[in-house]
């Protein structure tokens, strides 16, 4: 698979490589190269490439530093911004919620103190801290990735080693630049073969945590691999790394390619010129080796997945569209029977009930699992010239980034949407987590292109069905889950 | 840091799988910039009929009778016993934060989401592993026995139950022994200053490029 690399000398790691001749995994290599020292019983101290920060996760940290007299150890990698709670309708007038200001003052003030880079709420450039990233190249192969936010998974699309941590472990890299950190399992997931027309990476990763649990991945580390992941483009890699939390891990793994490197050319926080090839020389050993150990290997055939569709409250609840509503009674324990009758009472659902019979109040595209140029251009091909459906009170597009919104509109995608009764909003996490103004009402079903369904995440009583940005633009416009691949044959 | 050393404590049933942070501490809660005061908001769409926003206090809202934790005999819990993959979700610690706050001092389950249980140690909220056998066994006793008590002892690794019978539990030395003494983890890897300046110089050396 990686015989394209074999031949490139690692000029960098030679000592290393000689030291160590076994073969290695890519998971393996990022975190041996970024040991600072080990203890006796395998705590390891890892030194942390970039921070990014957002306004949430990180006021203690930034407060817990100064009542102990400390000072952030480099600045230069940290990258922080204002996401989860700002307005993503007219931002002129700020932010009306006094509590929500208060948060991302809060990031602005601690920035601007630190002299930290910040890209503040009116700035172009603002948006989901996992879109801004990899945007801005900030996000780079080889590197260690921590934010305060679970989603971090995301960066490891580029053969980064990126990972969520909590506000204690915020303050912990902001003082030392690192972590204190075991090393989790191997665990490999192959998707082969090729997707049929209609089934995306949103739909790879849904089948994939439907296959495996959510709790699948604890104590892992995946690399996703095989053909059908090689084939995606960076936005599908990260759309398939971002749910590798749902899939139970801290960080999902992919090998660099030339779809990377080609992706990272260019953008603010490349290498520059005189960098660029003594980087690539070294990226393009970011793979697993030949004969590499994995703990495990889950191996799937990527033509026999469908667009996917949640049906309850953890997104390991999922069926194909052209499936229907499971029966508890076909639990294998108990306590998953329970889990399931639950889930199917907050979601007021039935088993049995066909999937495409759903019916639904709001639809929402964006968060950062799906709102990049190329989900905005896959959910805009569906809606071209026709009407968001009369029963759905509200539907949604949520650009990632400011620089995505403004790509979206060079290419005339708001027009698209607008034309089509979609409202066309700034950048920030909005719905996905529903800590803004937007929210679904108690009782309301959407179809969302984020990565929770769990009870009340987007508004207290809401219920969020997980779907693809394609999948969501044409149950907007139905007005009930449709199965994409027929409407695109009907269209053709 | 808060040390743990030995708990003899009450014991809260939460028979759920899959308990997410998002539960434990819903979202509109999040937007504090303090580290305490969750407490009240612990659970809050479990706990509480009414709506829950910032800002208002416990005795003006509506207690759910059926949840668990508001029900008399699980009045003072100390530790909460739960199904697989508690935590799992977003890492907010606040989730920590509330469970502490609230009087939690340990949460035993058949298995934890990785970041929650990272988080719990260092707020001083310890996180056990138990096999789904003695979970199951745990739920059964204390549902059948009001007043149900364990003894956790952090240094033997031990849980005792009330008939003496008492189950070995893993935790990593160095967690534990920070545990057991309430160490600051950020002032002892401030003690490796130097390794952490050496290591970052000769990543400048031979990739420049990260430090641009
Ligand atoms: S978009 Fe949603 S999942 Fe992503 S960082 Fe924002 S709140 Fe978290």
């Amino acid at each position: 698979m990686h015989a394209e690399f074999s031949v490139t000398a690692n000029v960098l790691y030679r000592e290393f490589d000689m030291a160590d001749t076994q073969a290695k995994t890519l998971y393996d290599k990022l975190w041996d190269s970024h040991i600072v020292r080990q203890q006796d019983d395998g705590t390891a101290l890892l030194y942390i490439d970039r921070h990014l920060v957002h306004e949430v996760t990180s006021p203690q940290a930034f407060e817990g530093l100064a009542l102990a007299g400390r000072k952030p150890w480099r600045t230069a990698s940290m990258l922080a911004v204002a996401d989860h709670n700002v307005p993503t309708t007219s931002r002129e007038a700020g932010i009306v919620d006094p509590i929500s200001r208060q948060q991302v003052d809060t990031l602005d003030q601690n920035c601007e103190q630190h002299g930290i880079t910040e890209f503040r709420m009116n700035d172009a450039r603002q948006g989901i801290v996992h879109v801004i990233g990899p945007e801005q190249g900030a996000t780079l192969p080889g590197m260690t990735v921590v934010c305060g936010d679970s989603h971090t998974s995301t960066h490891g699309a580029f053969g980064a080693l990126a990972f969520g941590i909590g506000t204690s472990e915020v303050e912990h890299v902001m003082a030392t630049q690192c972590l204190l950190q075991k090393k989790s399992k191997n665990l490999l997931i192959r998707v082969d073969g090729v997707a049929s027309e209609g089934t995306t990476a949103k739909d790879l990763v849904l089948a994939i945590i439907g296959r495996i649990g959510t709790a699948g991945g604890n104590g892992c580390t995946i690399e996703f691999g095989g053909d059908a992941i090689r084939a995606l483009s960076m936005e599908g890699r990260m759309s398939v790394c971002n749910m590798s939390i749902e899939a139970g891990a801290r960080a999902g793994l992919v090998a660099v390619d030339q779809t990377t490197i080609d992706y990272v050319k260019g953008r603010p926080f490349a290498p520059n010129a005189s960098q660029w090839d003594k980087a690539v020389e070294y990226w393009q050993t970011l793979h697993s080796d030949e004969g590499a150990r994995f703990d495990q290997v889950i191996e799937m055939d990527a033509a026999s997945i469908a667009p996917q569709v949640t049906w309850g409250t953890s997104p390991e609840m999922v069926v194909s569209v052209d499936g229907k509503i499971p029966d508890p009674s076909s639990a294998d324990t108990a306590s998953r029977q329970e889990g399931m009758q639950r889930a199917l009472e907050y979601m007021d659902l039935e088993p049995a009930t066909p999937v495409t019979d759903i019916k639904l109040d709001r639809v929402f595209i964006g968060s950062c699992t799906n709102s990049r140029i190329e989900d905005l251009r896959a959910a805009a091909a569906l809606v071209s010239n026709r009407r968001v459906a009369e029963t759905v009170k509200q539907a949604m597009v949520v650009p990632g980034s400011g620089l995505v919104k403004r790509q979206a509109e060079d290419e005339g995608l708001d027009q698209v949407f607008k034309n089509a009764g979609f409202e066309w909003r700034e950048p920030g996490c909005s719905m996905c987590l529903a800590m803004n103004a937007d929210r679904l009402e108690p009782g309301e079903r959407c179809a969302s292109t984020s990565n929770r369904n769990f009870e009340g995440r987007q508004g207290q009583g809401g219920r969020t069905h997980l779907v693809s940005p394609a999948m969501a633009a044409a149950a907007a416009i139905a007005g009930h889950f449709v199965d994409i691949r027929e409407l695109e044959a009907r269209l053709s | 840091m808060k040390s743990f050393t030995v708990l003899d404590g009450l014991v809260a049933p939460m028979d759920r799988s899959n308990v997410d942070t998002d539960a434990i501490i819903p979202k509109q809660f999040l937007k504090s910039i303090k580290r305490s005061g969750f407490g009240a908001n612990l659970f809050d769409s479990w706990r509480f009929t009414d709506p829950g926003e910032p800002g208002i206090p416990v005795s003006d809202r509506q207690p759910n009778p059926e949840f668990v934790l508001n029900q008399p005999r699980y009045q003072g819990a100390e530790i909460l016993i739960a199904r697989e993959n508690f935590g799992c979700g977003s890492s907010r610690e606040h989730a920590v934060w509330a469970l502490d706050d609230y009087g939690f001092r340990s949460v035993i389950a058949s298995s934890f989401a990785d970041i929650f249980f990272n988080n719990s140690f260092k707020s001083g909220l310890l996180p056990i592993v138990l096999p789904v056998e003695t979970i199951n066994r745990l739920f059964e006793e204390c549902l059948a026995a009001d007043g149900y008590r364990l003894t956790i002892n952090l240094s033997d690794q031990q849980v005792v139950l009330p008939n003496g019978d008492s189950v070995a539990f893993e935790v990593d030395s160095f967690r534990k022994h920070c545990l057991l003494e309430g160490l600051d983890d950020i002032g002892l890897t401030l003690g490796h200053a130097d390794a952490i300046r050496q290591y970052e110089k000769q990543r400048m050396q031979q990739q420049p490029w990260l430090f641009n």
